[in-house]
């Protein structure tokens, strides 16, 4: 399969962020283009996650811009960023426990209802139609996430792997342009990795949306990221192509010390 | 052996996404409904209509207002009874000076100042949640309570604020026997908890319910928590306004400030804690239960008492009420926190087991 | 300008009295995270508890010393309010360990319904009298500067001085006693105190026995000052905006917040009451700290509330 990588459709450039005196991040830039799998890494720490929420306006960075589009941003505002078509996972899953599977994934679709709370309230025809076909959409998910057996049942009983899976689809019915995922494998043993690289996979090619994407497992990383940033303590310390970044020394050292 | 959803397919995600999927509680609401409408009727006396059923049926709206606030949004609110004061207050105010008013379209504006009210005392949960919220809710309910003693014009000029009302009538006709007030709250019940439930299982429902459960994530999938949580107030504001009206102008006839002090709040809450948060059932439950208890204790316990040989004045029966709800609190808190609505989900699933235990 | 003296020093006092509410509350959220609805109610139950063993013990033993009857009575009613606390901590507290805010706070609304039914079935529902020996007549300080002198209720300014001690109390307990150094680190981090082997559900009822007794002496002075009524409970309504104010984990807090409430509420009614209608003493409280929640949820002096994803 062959896919076109097209061009730079989100830059970030000298960011810094603080937390009074700690240093979450240093001035780092770097660009995703359309359509590829981006990959940030790092040991723990390194400022990978407070990146992300930067991106989605979570945290309002220092110093810096990023840039969606060609339009430039001091901070994201979250709604912004949700309405321009950025989604997200979250590494401790912010899901909603009291709901169901089904109902978790609705609220991805919210951007997109149109009806308002009168007629919601009296479930007259464009609001019932509508209703329908957003859980139309959300079925499409549900079974290409392969949990359709646990679509009523509410998502705090769920077992650790399906959770991160109704993350992912919750996200994915906003039905976005760049995909952030913060570690989506953590915690899996090998099967469900395996399926939540297929997924992945899936999703950027069939729908062609852009996933920057945080991961500690080596293995996937290079198999499945076409470009690969690596950060340490804040600072950006790689970025290229996994074969590059494999063979950059000062990642090297930063992952398995320096030898003696 | 009676509730067994076998051979009962949805086809459609309409059907799937029905009030009551499944047909034997269809059944079963409709035989409710009827009992109600016409069956009850024909068996209460006046003395049950006035005491007992009137009060549950306005309490139990008022406990679903509270409970989109708190148990579905997740906002603690220790005002509502200030939002009822002045969905009564607002619903006179309209009835005495526009001469002729009928009743309804009384109550509704009564509801839409407690709406503005409501959103206006709802701004502080942009700021901050928790305990801090309800100190904030508190504040409406002190405040309600001195603007309608004290402000004149609101309470037409009477000097303690004491109101009353005559002559309500409902499309013409006259709303005075206890009859016609059990059936105008019991049709006013059936309208709103109609609309309530729909609200709550459609998005505005679920932007309610996400930023309950997690107010950061909803923002980042794009739900605005201003927007859900002012709506929330609003929506609650005015059903317990319109409750608040009807406590007024059908149960009391004639009322004071007092009649909506923070007493009511408490007891709204325990309503909902014990009837259950984030259920529509619960609101019904916990009303009922909390509506009946007092009656029930004023019988029970001075014949529990006298097999023992011991009297109870009527002091040390509200002493005792007061006792049984506070443990009755702490114990469905420890026990089942999400109240008697959960006890009844949990029965129902095991009746589709019925009669085999698993 | 001696008018408004006499106002300023009379909302002080009312304003310890506050901070004296004020301080169970924060002692309590402190050491175990809840805030505690029930602190009026146990202010209600302790203030009847002693009111009516001053006068039952007289009557049982027949001694006619008022001051070692009241000794006697204010003994008896602490211990009534060490088996509260005790029964509290067993009951309730151990079994919502886990459970959020919201849940711990209802919890607490009904023990505080639970303590105002239990309270009026054991000691009676009337209004009764505590007699403490405080001098009621008033006094007229400052004479050199004003004429004819400011006015002070001499009950105010011996209720005030009890405050004071008992704060003062508080102070040395809490910095130079091991049990109070225990108390300082579980308010700091019941885990970090848990794992150098301080035991946490001993430490909450010793919290909520000092709460306790801080309530008993709070009743002790409402009472003697209002009379023991079932009003004594909605007490705690009129000071929670204190704790607000001052921040809900600060002891300083609860004091000043106490004081600056008093003196508000006293300075509002006479200086803006009579533009609206008189009677704002009601709301004036709750309206500031409500301004207080939007500029700074935290109070003056209490720490930020730092909301993490």
């Amino acid at each position: 399969m062959s896919k076109v990588i097209g061009d730079v459709i989100l830059s970030v450039q000298n960011i810094s962020l603080r937390f009074g005196g700690v240093k979450a991040l240093t001035d780092i830039s770097f660009d995703v283009r359309d359509h590829e799998v981006r990959a940030i890494i790092g040991p723990n720490g390194a400022g990978k996650s407070s990146m992300l929420n930067c991106i989605n306006g979570v945290y309002t960075p220092q110093e810096g811009s990023i840039t969606f589009h060609g339009q430039s941003f001091d901070h994201m505002n979250s709604r912004q960023v949700a309405e321009m078509g950025i989604a997200r996972t979250f590494q401790n899953l912010a899901l909603f426990k009291g709901m169901s599977v089904i109902d978790n994934i609705m609220t991805g679709r919210n951007l997109k209802i149109r009806s308002n709370i009168f007629l919601q309230a009296l479930r007259l025809g464009p609001a019932q139609r509508e209703e329908e076909e957003h859980r139309s959409k959300v079925e499409h998910i549900i079974d290409f996430l392969e949990i359709q057996a646990f679509r009523k049942t509410p998502v705090g009983q769920l077992p650790y792997g399906l959770q991160k899976r109704v993350d992912l689809g919750r996200a994915l019915a906003m039905e976005p342009q760049i995909l952030l995922l913060d570690e989506p494998m953590a915690g899996m043993n090998m099967e469900e990795k395996q399926d939540m690289c297929r997924f992945i996979l899936d999703v950027n090619d069939e729908f062609g949306t852009t996933i920057v994407l945080i991961e500690h497992d080596m293995g996937v990383v290079m198999d499945i990221s076409d470009r690969v940033v690596v950060l340490d303590y804040g600072k950006k310390i790689g970025d290229g192509t996994p074969e590059e970044v494999r063979n950059n020394k000062e990642v090297i050292s930063a992952y398995l010390g320096t030898s003696h | 052996m009676f509730y067994r959803e076998n051979g009962q397919f949805k086809t459609s995600y309409r059907a799937d996404q029905q009030i009551l999927p499944i047909r034997q509680d269809q059944i079963f609401m409709a035989v409710l409904l009827v009992f109600a409408f016409a069956v009850v009727p024909l068996l209460a006396t006046d003395y049950f209509f006035r005491a007992i059923l009137i009060p549950f049926l306005i309490m139990s709206l008022a406990a679903l207002g509270v409970n989109i606030l708190v148990g579905y949004c997740g906002q603690i609110s220790l005002g509502s009874g200030a939002f009822m004061a002045v969905g009564a207050y607002g619903a006179y105010n309209f009835f005495v000076r526009i001469p002729g008013l009928p009743l309804i379209p009384a109550l509704i504006l009564g509801g839409l100042c407690a709406t503005a009210f409501g959103i206006l005392f709802g701004l502080p949960s942009l700021r901050v949640k928790g305990l801090y919220l309800a100190v904030a809710t508190l504040a409406a309910q002190f405040f309600s309570d001195w603007m309608f003693l004290r402000i004149k014009w609101l309470t037409n000029d009477s000097p303690s604020g004491s109101v009353s009302v005559a002559q309500l009538q409902v499309f013409g006709l006259p709303i005075d026997s206890a009859l016609s007030k059990y059936w105008l709250c019991l049709g006013v019940l059936a309208v709103i908890a109609l609309l309530a439930k729909n609200l709550v299982r459609s998005a505005v429902g679920r932007e309610w319910m996400a930023i309950r459960d997690m107010d950061v994530a909803a923002a980042v999938i794009g739900i605005r928590p201003m927007y859900a949580k002012l709506s929330a107030f609003a929506v609650s504001s005015f059903i317990v306004g319109v409750a608040g009206g009807l406590w007024a102008f059908v149960y009391l006839g004639a009322w004071e400030p007092a009649a909506f002090s923070v007493d009511i709040s408490f007891r709204l809450l325990f309503m909902v804690i014990i009837g259950g948060l984030g259920s529509i059932l619960g609101g019904f439950l916990g009303a009922a239960f909390i509506t009946l208890l007092p009656i029930a204790l004023s019988q029970a316990l001075p014949a529990l008492a006298g097999l023992v040989g011991v009297e109870i004045s009527t002091a040390g029966v509200s002493h005792a009420e007061l006792m049984i709800f506070g443990a009755l609190i702490v114990w469905f808190l420890i026990v089942e926190p999400h109240g008697l609505a959960k006890l009844w989900s949990i029965a129902k699933q095991k009746l589709r087991l019925w009669p085999f235990p698993h | 300008m001696a008018f408004f003296l006499e106002t300023l020093l009379g909302g002080l006092m009312a304003g310890m009295l506050y901070s004296l509410v004020a301080l169970g509350f924060v002692l309590i959220f402190k050491a175990s995270g809840v805030f505690n609805f029930a602190q009026g109610a146990m202010v209600l139950f302790g203030a009847l508890a002693m009111a009516r063993f001053s006068e039952w013990i007289p009557a049982w033993t027949g001694m006619n010393s008022l001051w070692l009857a009241n000794v006697l009575a204010f003994a008896a009613a602490a211990v009534v309010m060490f088996i509260v606390a005790w029964a509290v901590e067993r009951l309730v507290l151990r079994h919502l360990v886990n459970q959020e805010g919201a849940t711990l706070l209802m919890a607490t609304l009904g023990i505080a319904y639970f303590l105002e039914g239990l309270g009026q079935s054991l000691f009676g529902s009337n209004i009764y009298k505590i007699d403490i020996g405080m001098p009621k007549d008033p006094v007229f300080i400052l004479d050199s500067l004003f004429p004819g002198g400011v006015l002070i209720n001499k009950e105010d300014l011996y209720a005030a001085l009890i405050a004071a001690a008992m704060v003062a109390l508080l102070t040395v307990f809490f910095q130079k006693t091991s049990t109070g150094r225990a108390l300082r680190a579980v308010a700091d981090d019941h885990q970090a105190a848990q794992s150098i082997g301080i035991p946490l559900n001993r430490i909450w009822v010793i919290v909520w026995c000092v709460a306790g007794v801080v309530a008993l002496v709070a009743g002790m002075i409402w009472g003697s000052k209002l009379g023991v009524q079932f009003s004594l409970a909605t007490v705690a309504l009129r000071a929670l905006p204190v704790v607000i104010l001052g921040g809900l984990t600060s002891v300083p807090g609860a004091i000043i917040g106490g004081l600056i409430i008093g003196v508000g509420e006293k300075l509002s009614e006479v200086y803006l009451g009579s533009y609206v209608g008189g009677g704002i003493e009601i709301w004036f409280a709750y309206v500031l700290a409500l301004g207080f929640l939007l500029i700074r949820p935290q109070g003056l002096f209490g720490e930020k509330i730092i909301d993490r994803v």
